[in-house]
């Protein structure tokens, strides 16, 4: 029995980490739109979806290559991503409006935006060409990959890298930073916090339908409402590593993976996504800055 | 002739009262400047005691709808405790973790049936328990607004850092508000419950905690009255706009959009006088 553990867990650590860089990659562009605009927009997990679809519609009929797809989903839905800030969160931003204000209406647009999509598209799931990626396995040792696995974790890594040398060593992090400080100091200090909010909606949104392609790839499950459950454990990801912490998100993501993916393995597979929100919870009850989160200063 | 009218719409009638009291659970949480998306778990939870008392215990209805508000409460317990310390998207996003965990041990266990839920559940609701029972609510709320209690959620509402500078006892309020809410929720779960003889571990999601908060978001929580009027017209106009069922998710998320961006306040402005 224990033997039987021991042999089984590389491959199950792999699938771990593999299923935590999905959570991770997808609660990069949350945190950050949650970090730099103080907004919990939950719109967000619609661009996922959005991200997938185009990248369906666009192997399908347009017949691109994956490595052009993805880039031009991610781009179209960053466009997107700006329209809807600029449709629900600006007028809001400007009435000073209270922040369960945006929240609400987010998640109205949600609601109408998931509902229309189910009503157009339907429910059932679509997938993409299996001609897009190499299905071949990669062994190594007792331990087996394949490409879109590979380009899950290497995406992950590459855009915690991008997004950290973004923030911390751009002109374009700095006023991102002052903005998420203080948007009317920011913008005294000669900040253009517009264009600012545009960019920073454009990235969220590109992130998110990045996401949505990679992970509609590796499990080659596209429906509409394939955002709205890993939105759920965005939620988790984002409050575990700490509301707008870049590194917190992956680090969470990753653990919750790897939590997930043992419990499946070693207790039971229907318990799997508890753990997110139980994980939740309990941080909520022990650290509720999250594990790398500071406390914010509340003033009056 | 009323009788057949009755009959014929009962479920509906019973639907506009459970959603009636709903949107009063919303409305206390909102009341205090508060958001929960958990109404649509404490409901769960309170239809699932209900239900498992009822059929495994052989409780008396009124001791099954105790029951069905006290398990809730000690849920909002356990998720207010940590979190109404912390701004309001923290309560937000810990009860949407309340309701999933929820809805995952629901779909595992064996006591609560499984994805298939629990049927079965004998009909114990009336016309006037339901209708009593909201009134009774109604009535309730309205003299809380009259009071001094009132004024202090009131005042939390417009802005917390001035009323408790003022005196208002904000973990006090906030941490009540919430229990009351709970309690509404179970017994609304309960109620829905014994009304509709079956209850499945799906049917208290997401979908449905939006739902609620669009009957208080669209009535406007100026006063009890406004979500009460939004869970009126939003269980009714689906029944009278069948031709658009896919559409009807569509509406709800609609009138939440037009609501926030262009009557922040809701359908029903006035607000309740005092005394005192």
């Amino acid at each position: 029995m224990f033997a039987q553990i021991l042999q089984q867990l590389p491959q199950q650590l792999l699938n771990g980490l593999v299923l935590g860089s999905t959570y991770a990659l997808f609660a990069l562009g949350f945190t950050l739109m949650f970090g730099v605009l103080g907004v919990i927009n939950l719109t967000y997990g619609f661009y996922f979806t959005t991200g997938a679809f185009l990248a369906l519609y666009g192997t399908k009929l347009l017949a691109l290559p994956i490595w052009l797809a993805l880039p031009a989903a991610a781009i179209v839905t960053g466009g997107i991503a700006v329209l809807f800030d600029a449709a629900l969160l600006t007028p809001l931003r400007r009435k000073k409006a209270p922040e369960l204000a945006s929240l609400m209406v987010t998640l109205g647009a949600t609601l109408l935006l998931y509902s229309l999509m189910t009503a157009t598209f339907g429910t059932e799931i679509r997938r993409l060409p299996p001609a897009v990626i190499s299905h071949a396995a990669i062994i190594v040792g007792s331990v087996r990959m394949n490409w879109s696995q590979i380009l899950i974790m290497g995406t992950t890594v590459a855009i915690v890298a991008a997004l950290l040398a973004l923030i911390r060593g751009t002109r374009f992090g700095l006023s991102m930073r002052a903005l998420a400080e203080n948007g009317e100091a920011a913008q005294l200090m000669g900040v253009n916090t517009d264009a600012v909010v545009r960019l920073v909606s454009l990235i969220s949104g590109a992130l998110g339908a990045t996401a949505g392609v990679l992970i509609g790839l590796n499990f080659n499950a596209i429906q509409p409402y394939m955002g709205e459950s890993m939105m759920l454990k965005g939620f988790a990801v984002i409050i575990i590593g700490g509301l707008g912490n870049i590194k917190g998100a992956l680090i969470a993501g990753l653990v919750i993976g790897v939590l997930e993916v043992l419990t499946a393995g070693f207790l039971s597979s229907n318990y799997k996504d508890a753990v997110g929100f139980i994980l939740l919870v309990t941080t909520l009850w022990f650290r509720p800055v999250g594990l790398f989160g500071r406390a914010p200063i509340k003033r009056a | 002739m009323f009788d057949n009218f009755f009959f014929s719409y009962q479920t509906l009638i019973f639907a506009v009262g459970i959603n009636g009291l709903l949107a009063l659970s919303m409305y206390t949480v909102l009341a205090v400047g508060q958001l929960s998306l958990g109404q649509a778990a404490f409901m769960g939870i309170g239809a699932y005691v209900s239900t498992l008392l009822t059929l495994d215990a052989n409780w008396p209805f009124a001791a099954v709808l105790l029951a069905a508000m006290v398990v809730p409460a000690l849920a909002a317990l356990l998720i207010g405790g940590p979190t109404l310390k912390l701004t309001g998207v923290y309560l937000a996003l810990a009860t949407i973790a309340l309701g999933e965990i929820l809805r995952i041990f629901c779909n595992a266990s064996d006591l609560t049936g499984g994805a298939l839920g629990l049927s079965g559940i004998p009909n114990k609701t009336s016309f006037g328990l339901i209708f009593g029972i909201l009134a009774v609510a109604l009535v309730g709320f309205v003299l809380v607004a009259r009071s001094r209690l009132g004024r202090a959620m009131e005042a939390m509402r417009e802005d917390e850092v001035a009323a408790g500078v003022m005196g208002v006892n904000l973990p006090v309020m906030k941490m009540g508000a919430l229990m009351v809410s709970a309690m509404l929720a179970g017994l609304a779960g309960a109620l829905n419950a014994h009304a509709n003889s079956f209850i499945g571990p799906n049917d208290y999601g997401f979908d449905q905690a939006v739902t609620i908060l669009s009957f208080a978001l669209l009535g406007g929580i100026g006063s009890p009255f406004g979500p009460v009027l939004g869970a009126i017209i939003l269980t009714v106009l689906p029944e009278l706009l069948t031709a658009l069922h896919d559409f009807k998710l569509v509406v709800n998320g609609f009138i939440i959009v037009i609501a926030v961006l262009f009557m922040p306040r809701g359908l029903l402005i006035w607000r309740i006088g005092r005394v005192g």
